[in-house]
């Protein structure tokens, strides 16, 4: 009879395997409804996708029947033809330059702030650390009436305009979290970089900075979701900005009073306006876990 | 290799109303390794960042090499340092962290991985070079920080607790290691640390700090057997040396009924001072069990025993003694052949001219 033996004290123990099979089926039907549940959730969260992309396929007709077609028949391509005659290229540069450059200029900014309110005390610190926090209550919509007659001001209805507005909601969050990874590496590891014959500026780029590339890279795609997502300000802001839109915008437009509603052109600018944050995502997400998930850095 | 000097020396923490060092102002001489030892807050440890550049000199100067360093960038010294946490570089290989120092310097490539190899030669870490600091042990880290420091040829090398992190058997181990690196490199070390052992088995000279303020400077033997006030006696010196406060009468301390005569020097300048107590010292190993006696005229104390510490090679006894107003407590070397238990009566003989005598009221040594 196989098994394994287990000494308890002065009494020996032989667990056989048909015992162990019992306990795992116990386990498993303890948690089966929880499973259960798991898959429901996540099938209820995954049809919306799979509505879109099977949507993007369809004829627009296919769209508005009832009872609806679970599957594209006939497959077509009308939609995309739709989207890119939409100059949905010229509105995807678009995006990408109002996305990449508020996330640049809001990384470069938190690093320094992190930098400093975690390694430096000045007076004021505590407050301002304490100010981080609450700013991200106050509801980013709630801004827009304040914030549209300021840039009006100063003539920037426009993408830089647009800009300077992804980058403030976005830095408290990005300076509250790369401060946690700051603290994380050790002041005496820059401090030895200092003896060995750094600069501050070289102590920061050459060891505090490889450091840190796992939080830089996680709040990246935070700031990345935030401005390609968003909507409001962008209508607002650009709505008198010519043919310069980011792709919310631009998918907005699809949808018109006057001329029937081209659902397929829709879902199949959804699905290309999705395409860019799903590879980049792909592409880092592994950085992107190290960077939720990093402790402490042991020197 | 250089000679470094602190002048009147002084760094205060923002918000601190005393300073963290004042005033110091020691020597240390080409290629001499001095330890800077004192309890938490001393101030060893930020004296060691001001010479580094780490911490503001508020007043006073710091030289290297004859040449004025304060105020300079910790680069622009020409130091390595050790840190307690050895604060390798996780993101770089061993390997890499030998060389990010030299990199710095801009040293050539091929002299670099021959000043690499050759530290990690010296130290037996060849094989650990291609790891990463996260896959090493405490003692096999603490050899890369060694190394890192060596492959930079410096002027001084500056070791700030370098054993703290490891276990005992290890600490000796690389307490004797380091001290036989000082020697073959000959390099002007600044070792600091808190356990009196570690500098007095390692320095050339060893500098008391206490609350920023350097107590006594000097040799390992001559801070034993001199200390200059009360806090370097019961600082240096394990088991601590037995301080009791004592009536003096002029020419003894009294211990009760028992006179305890003092060294001739010291009573006279006890008398000069109008003192009518004293802080008498008695080291341990000054005090033996009588067992015939004591022999005439031998000074006998007797008491009950209430701990018997055996470490194996020593055995301690601490034996409660009258003392007039309060009770003495003395710890007493004992002959491990022939221990006492808990409660015995045993005699203590003391060693009269090995006492040691301080001012009760400033902590100063009276007499020689």
């Amino acid at each position: 009879m196989s098994g394994t033996t287990a000494v308890s004290g002065s009494s020996t123990v032989v667990v056989t395997e048909a015992p162990r099979r019992a306990l795992r089926r116990g386990r498993h039907r303890h948690t089966a409804p929880f499973s259960a549940l798991a898959v429901i959730a996540a099938l209820l969260w995954l049809f919306p996708v799979y509505w879109m992309v099977s949507g993007s396929f369809k004829l627009n007709s296919d769209l508005i029947t009832s009872p609806p077609t679970w599957w594209p028949a006939p497959f077509s391509a009308l939609g995309y033809q739709e989207a890119f005659a939409g100059n949905f290229v010229e509105h995807l540069f678009d995006s990408l330059e109002v996305t990449c450059a508020s996330v640049a200029i809001a990384m470069v900014l938190s690093v320094g702030a992190a930098m400093a309110v975690a390694r430096y005390r000045f007076r004021g610190r505590a407050s301002l650390l304490v100010m981080l926090i609450g700013v991200q209550m106050i509801p980013f919509g709630g801004l827009l009436i304040p914030m549209y007659v300021y840039l009006n001001q100063f003539n920037l209805l426009n993408i830089p305009g647009l800009i300077l507005v992804y980058i403030a909601p976005v830095l408290p969050f990005t300076i509250w979290m790369l401060r946690g990874f700051v603290v994380s590496v050790p002041k005496e590891v820059e401090e030895a970089a200092l003896t060995d014959g750094c600069s501050r500026v070289k102590a920061f780029m050459t060891v505090v900075f490889p450091l840190i590339a796992p939080g830089l890279v996680a709040t990246a795609i935070f700031g990345f979701i935030s401005a390609w997502n968003e909507l409001v300000y962008a209508t607002t802001i650009l709505a008198a900005n010519g043919n310069n839109w980011t792709l919310p915008v631009w998918l907005e437009e699809f949808i018109t009073p006057t001329a029937q509603v081209q659902w397929n052109a829709i879902f199949a600018g959804s699905v290309l306006y999705t395409l860019p944050v799903l590879i980049f995502f792909l592409i880092i997400q592994r950085r992107m876990m190290a960077g939720l998930t990093a402790g402490a850095v042991k020197g | 290799m250089a000679t470094v000097e602190y002048q009147h020396a002084t760094c205060v923490y923002r918000g601190m109303s005393s300073p963290a060092v004042d005033d110091l102002n020691l020597e240390i001489e080409d290629g001499e390794l001095m330890v800077l030892v004192g309890p938490s807050g001393s101030g060893k440890s930020t004296a060691l960042r001001m010479l580094a550049g780490l911490e503001v000199v508020h007043s006073g100067e710091v030289l290297i090499g004859g040449r004025v360093v304060t105020g300079m960038q910790p680069k622009a010294r020409d130091i390595a340092m050790v840190f307690q946490s050895y604060a390798l570089y996780p993101h770089l290989t061993i390997r890499g962290n030998l060389a990010f120092p030299l990199k710095q310097q801009r040293v050539p490539k091929a002299e670099r991985e021959l000043r690499v190899q050759e530290a990690a030669r010296l130290l037996e870490i060849e094989p650990l070079l291609d790891r990463r600091p996260g896959q090493l042990s405490g003692g096999q880290r603490q050899r890369v920080a060694m190394g890192r420091a060596i492959v930079r040829q410096p002027q001084a090398f500056l070791m700030d607790e370098p054993l703290s992190n490891l276990d005992a058997k290890l600490r000796v181990q690389t307490r004797a290691e380091i001290a036989a690196l000082q020697l073959r490199l000959g390099v002007t070390t600044v070792y600091v640390t808190h356990d009196q052992v570690e500098a007095m088995t390692l320095g050339h000279r060893v500098a008391v700090l206490r609350e920023g303020r350097l107590q006594q400077c000097d040799t390992p033997r001559r801070l034993y057997e001199h200390p200059c006030n009360v806090f370097v006696a019961g600082f240096v010196g394990s088991p601590a040396m037995n301080l009791d406060r004592l009536p003096f009468d002029g020419t003894a301390a009294r211990a009760g009924e028992v006179g305890i005569p003092l060294p001739g020097a010291a009573a006279a300048a006890a008398r000069q001072a109008g003192l009518s107590e004293v802080v008498l010292g008695l080291r341990p190993e000054s005090l033996s069990r009588a067992l015939d006696g004591g022999g005439d005229g031998a000074t006998l104390l007797s008491g009950a025993v209430h701990l018997v510490e055996d470490t194996g090679a020593d055995a301690w006894v601490h034996v409660d003694a009258p003392g007039g107003s309060s009770a003495l407590r003395l710890v007493a070397l004992a002959d491990t052949r022939r221990l006492p238990t808990v409660g015995d009566r045993i005699v203590l003989a003391v060693r009269v001219g090995e006492a040691h005598v301080f001012n009760p009221a400033t902590g100063e040594r009276l007499g020689d």
